[in-house]
């Protein structure tokens, strides 16, 4: 179980991850390919999306975030958060560092086209928000029997 | 209160430990002051009470957690911005802080530490009596 995010940390990403910097070296950074919904590293909420043949798994690393205040919708493939973590710092206190983000978020993913918008779950729990939507039964794979 | 960078000399066995352990994410900090002492806010989203660890090593706090996520077993990436379920950040405290006093909370995945002064480097209001 403790491995599931280390299976992010396939070979086909840090090949990606090498062959991005080599772009990035060779021609700036400005010429790395992205997609066209990506956000610049560090964006708040870090998110994490798996697959199964069942269903898709989109993990939202949003701590502090009062779930009640978190809009989710998902349209087709879609699916769009937004919310917003208040500001906790005291106002007279001498801060030396600030790097815990505030103020409202909105992150759109887009997810496999199979997804059923019909089925969707979501949970908060220790900080992180895991919206689970099931995939349509077609893609699902199939024993075929042999008669 | 500063952060480690790391550089500091270490035994060659403590290197190797170091070097056997996984990758950590660095989690955002907040850190302020005020005349009680001072206080560090975390976030560390998934780590929960049981998976998270507050350490005080003379003048060193580390804070180590580990993300517990659900998943299918049979579940693929197909995106990932965090590579890796661990959390861990260390500093180094100051010697009017009374380390052993640390008052720890975790709610909804953020940390939050206030470590007080001790009492006599407290600033303390000084009352003039007019004689």
């Amino acid at each position: 179980m403790w491995g599931y995010l280390r299976g992010f940390d396939t070979d086909l990403f840090s090949q990606l991850e090498r062959i991005r910097d080599e772009m990035d070296a060779a021609f700036g950074s400005r010429s790395g390919m992205s997609g066209i919904r990506s956000v610049a590293a560090g964006t708040f909420p870090a998110i994490n999306i798996g697959a199964s043949p069942s269903r898709v798994d989109v993990y939202v690393f949003a701590a502090g975030v009062d779930p009640k205040g978190l809009d989710i919708s998902l349209q087709q493939n879609l699916l769009t958060l937004s919310g917003e973590r208040k500001a906790t710092l005291p106002g007279d206190v001498q801060l030396y560092r600030n790097e815990r983000f505030d103020g409202a978020f909105r992150r759109v993913i887009t997810l496999p086209d199979d997804v059923d918008p019909d089925k969707v779950q979501a949970t908060y729990r220790d900080g992180v928000l895991q919206v689970t939507i099931e995939r349509r039964d077609e893609v699902k794979p199939r024993r075929i029997e042999v008669k | 209160m500063s952060e480690n960078t790391g550089m500091q000399a270490r035994a060659p066995s403590e290197m190797q430990a170091a070097r056997a352990e996984e990758a950590a994410l660095l989690p955002p900090v907040d850190i302020y002051e005020d005349a009680a002492g001072i206080t560090l806010v975390a976030d560390l989203p998934g780590v929960s009470r049981e998976r998270l660890s507050v350490q005080v090593d003379k003048d060193t706090l580390l804070i180590e957690g580990e993300a517990a996520i659900e998943m299918p077993s049979e579940m693929e990436a197909l995106y990932a911005d965090l590579r890796t379920t661990r959390f861990r950040r260390s500093f180094t405290l100051s010697r009017e802080l009374q380390a052993d006093q640390i008052d720890a909370q975790m709610q909804d995945g953020v940390l939050t530490l206030k470590v007080p002064k001790r009492a006599e480097l407290q600033p303390r209001k000084i009352q003039v009596n007019v004689g």
